[in-house]
C-alpha cells in the first residue's frame, strides 16, 4: 500500500510540474502586460509584478494610425472579419461534403475524399505565392475579401474531414426512416443529421476560428497594409530592427489569447471526440 | 466493426432497389452537397498551383521587370545545386522527424500521468490546452525571448543558478538555434498529442489490466503489452496531424531565427518565401515548393491510407 502511495504523490508532483510548465509562457505573457516597463527586461528576472498598471492596455486601445501608433482598432475588426467570414464558409460548405462521402462510399467518392485531403497538405506558402500573383491581378490584394477566399479554401478539407466523421455517427436507420416519411435527401440532412451534429458543427467552427484567427503565413504575404492585417502580422508593428517593445506586444497578446481561451474551454470535449473519431472502434 | 457492416449492407440496399426514386435524384444529391467544396477548391487552389507549376517552368520574378520567358527545366537544375535548399529541405526531415517523436514520447508520458484519477484533475486537463490557445506566432515571440541572449529568462536563469555570466548565444547560433526552435515547437505540439492520446486512453477496457494485475504483470508490462497496442489508432491520428503540421513550419523559425545566422537554421518555407519574394527568384521559389510539396504529398497519402485503416 505504501508502495502505491509513494506512486500516488510522486504523480501528483510530475502532474503539477508539467502544468506548471505548459502554462508558463501564457502566464508569463499576462504578467509582461501588466508590470512597469522597467521591469520587463530587468536582470534577474522580476517574477511577480511590484505594481499592476495597465497603461500598456490603454495604450493599445488608445492607438490608431493618425498618432502613428498601433491601430489597433484596424487589426481587431480585419481579424474579426476574416476570421468569422472563413469559418462560416468554410464550415457550411465543409458540412455538405462531409455529409455526402459519409454517405457514399463508392471508389470515385473515396478518390475525391482523398485529393481533398491532400489540399490540407498544401503549406501556406506554397499557395501563396501564386494567390500572391492571381489576387494583385483580380484587385483583391491586402483585401480583407482576398484572405476570406484564401482561408476558405484551405479550412474546407479538414471542416469536410470532421463533419464526414460527425455524420457517420448518425445511424442510417433515421436516414432510412426520414425517408419513408417522405423526406428527401435534403429534407433528411437538414431536418435529422444537422440537429444531431449541432455539437460536432459548432466544435468545427470553433476549430476553424482559432486556426484563422491564429494564421500567419499566408496573411504575412497576402496582407500587406492597415486595410487587411491581421494581429498575426500586426504584432510585429511592435518590433524595430533593434528592440522590442515587449509589453505593447504582451497586450495585444493577451487580446488574441482571450478567444481562444474561451472557446477551447467550452468546446474541449467535442474537439477531442472529433479528433479521435473512430479511433476507438 | 459489427455496426459497420451493418452499415454498408444499408446503404447497398438504399443504393439498390428500396429507394428508387431517390436514384433518380442521387446525381442532384452529389451536386448540391459536393460541388460547392469541389468548385471552391479547384478556382482558390488546384488553378493557382497549376499557374505556380508553369510559372516555375519560366524566369518570372516580382522585382525586375523583364519579360517572362521559358527556360524550361532551368529552375528544377538549379534548386539540384543549390546546397541551401538540399540542406533546408534535409534541416525540415530532421527536424519534422525529432519534434513528432520526442512529442509523442513525452505526450505519452504526460497522458499516462493524468490518466490517473487525482484532486484537480479538471484543472489540469484544462491547463494541457493552454499551449493550444496560443497561435503559433505568440509562441514564437515567447520563446524569442526567453531565449534572448542579453535579456532572456533562460540565460537569466543560467545566471541565477551558476553565478557565471557567460551569455549562451541561443538564436545566434546554429545548433542552438535549432535546438531553440525545437523546444518551441515540441512546448507547442506535446498538449496536443497528449491530449489526444489522454482521450484514448482513458476509453480502453478494464478488463486487460485486471487480468494482468492477477497475472503479477509490472507496471511497464501492462504499458508495453496492454496500452501501446491498443493505443495504435491514437498515436497514429496524432502522428499524422502533427507531422503534417510540422512539414509545414515556417512561424517559429520565421520570428525567432529568421533563419540565420547565414540561412544554418532555415526550414523549407521560409527559404522558398525568402528566394520568392526578397531574393527576387520567384520561379525558382516556385519550383522549390513543388518539390516540397510532392514530396508531402507521397507522405500524406501513405499516411491517409494509414488513417483509414484505423478509422474502419
Amino acid at each position: 500500500m505504501r508502495k502505491k502511495n509513494v506512486y500516488l504523490s510522486l504523480n501528483y508532483v510530475a502532474s503539477y510540474l508539467l502544468m506548471g510548465v505548459f502554462t508558463f509562457p501564457a502566464v508569463w505573457i499576462i504578467l509582461t502586460a501588466i508590470r512597469p516597463d522597467k521591469e520587463v527586461n530587468a536582470s534577474p528576472p522580476v517574477w511577480i509584478p511590484e505594481t499592476v498598471t495597465f497603461d500598456a492596455f490603454a495604450k493599445l486601445f488608445g492607438g490608431n494610425t493618425s498618432t502613428g501608433s498601433i491601430p489597433f482598432h484596424d487589426y481587431f475588426l480585419n481579424t474579426i472579419w476574416i476570421a468569422l467570414l472563413s469559418t462560416v464558409f468554410s464550415v457550411m460548405i465543409g458540412t455538405l461534403a462531409g455529409y455526402y462521402f459519409s454517405r457514399h462510399h463508392s471508389k470515385r467518392a473515396n478518390a475525391v475524399f482523398l485529393s481533398m485531403m491532400l489540399a490540407r497538405a498544401i503549406p501556406g506558402v506554397a499557395l501563396s505565392l501564386p494567390l500572391f500573383l492571381v489576387f494583385s491581378k483580380i484587385g483583391v490584394l491586402d483585401k480583407i475579401s482576398g484572405l476570406v477566399i484564401a482561408y476558405t479554401a484551405l479550412n474546407i478539407p479538414f471542416a469536410t474531414w470532421l463533419m464526414q466523421g460527425f455524420f457517420k455517427e448518425i445511424s442510417i436507420e433515421l436516414d432510412e426512416a426520414s425517408f419513408v416519411d417522405g423526406c428527401s435527401m435534403w429534407g433528411s440532412f437538414a431536418k435529422i443529421a444537422l440537429p444531431l451534429t449541432l455539437p460536432g458543427l459548432s466544435a468545427a467552427a470553433i476549430f476553424t476560428f482559432l486556426t484563422v484567427w491564429g494564421e500567419f503565413q499566408i496573411s504575412s504575404l497576402l496582407a500587406r497594409t492597415v486595410a487587411s492585417k491581421p494581429f498575426t502580422v500586426g504584432l510585429f508593428d511592435f518590433t524595430t530592427q533593434f528592440t522590442v517593445d515587449w509589453r505593447g506586444m504582451a497586450a495585444m497578446a493577451v487580446v488574441m489569447i482571450i478567444p481562444s481561451t474561451l472557446f477551447v474551454i467550452v468546446a474541449q470535449k467535442w474537439l477531442i471526440r472529433g479528433l479521435t473519431f473512430g479511433a476507438s472502434k | 466493426m459489427k455496426a459497420e457492416a451493418s452499415l454498408a449492407d444499408r446503404q447497398y440496399v438504399l443504393k439498390e432497389s428500396v429507394f428508387d426514386s431517390l436514384r433518380a435524384s442521387k446525381w442532384l444529391f452529389a451536386v448540391v452537397f459536393v460541388a460547392p467544396a469541389l468548385i471552391f477548391l479547384t478556382l482558390v487552389v488546384v488553378i493557382p498551383m497549376l499557374y505556380s507549376f508553369y510559372l516555375s517552368f519560366t524566369n518570372f520574378n516580382l522585382v525586375l521587370k523583364i519579360n517572362k520567358e521559358f527556360v524550361g527545366l532551368d529552375n528544377y537544375v538549379a534548386l539540384l545545386s543549390d546546397s541551401t535548399f538540399l540542406l533546408s529541405l534535409l534541416r525540415t526531415i530532421v527536424f519534422m522527424t525529432l519534434a513528432v517523436n520526442l512529442e509523442l514520447l513525452l505526450g505519452l508520458l504526460v497522458a499516462q500521468l493524468l490518466a490517473k484519477p487525482m484532486k484537480g484533475e479538471g484543472f489540469l486537463r484544462t491547463a494541457l490546452m493552454v499551449p493550444m490557445m496560443m497561435p503559433p506566432i505568440l509562441i514564437g515571440f515567447q520563446f524569442k525571448w526567453f531565449f534572448n541572449d542579453q535579456v532572456g529568462l533562460v540565460n537569466n536563469l543560467i545566471y541565477a543558478v551558476t553565478g557565471q555570466t557567460t551569455q549562451i548565444p541561443w538564436l545566434i547560433d546554429a545548433v542552438l538555434g535549432f535546438i531553440s526552435i525545437l523546444t518551441a515547437e515540441i512546448w507547442m505540439g506535446t498538449p496536443f498529442i497528449a491530449i489526444i492520446l489522454l482521450a484514448g486512453m482513458l476509453s480502453l477496457p478494464k478488463e486487460p489490466f485486471e487480468a494482468a494485475d492477477i497475472d503479477g504483470a509490472t507496471r511497464f508490462q501492462k504499458f508495453y503489452y496492454i496500452t501501446r497496442p491498443l493505443l495504435a489508432p491514437y498515436m497514429l491520428i496524432a502522428l499524422a496531424i502533427r507531422s503534417l503540421d510540422i512539414s509545414k513550419a515556417y512561424d517559429l523559425v520565421k520570428i525567432m531565427t529568421g533563419g540565420g545566422p547565414a540561412q544554418r537554421t532555415e526550414l523549407i518555407w521560409t527559404y522558398v518565401t525568402r528566394l520568392s519574394m526578397v531574393d527576387s527568384k520567384f520561379a525558382l521559389g516556385c519550383a522549390m515548393s513543388f518539390v516540397s510539396v510532392a514530396i508531402s504529398f507521397v507522405f500524406t497519402v501513405y499516411i491517409y491510407k494509414q488513417l483509414v485503416a484505423a478509422r474502419r
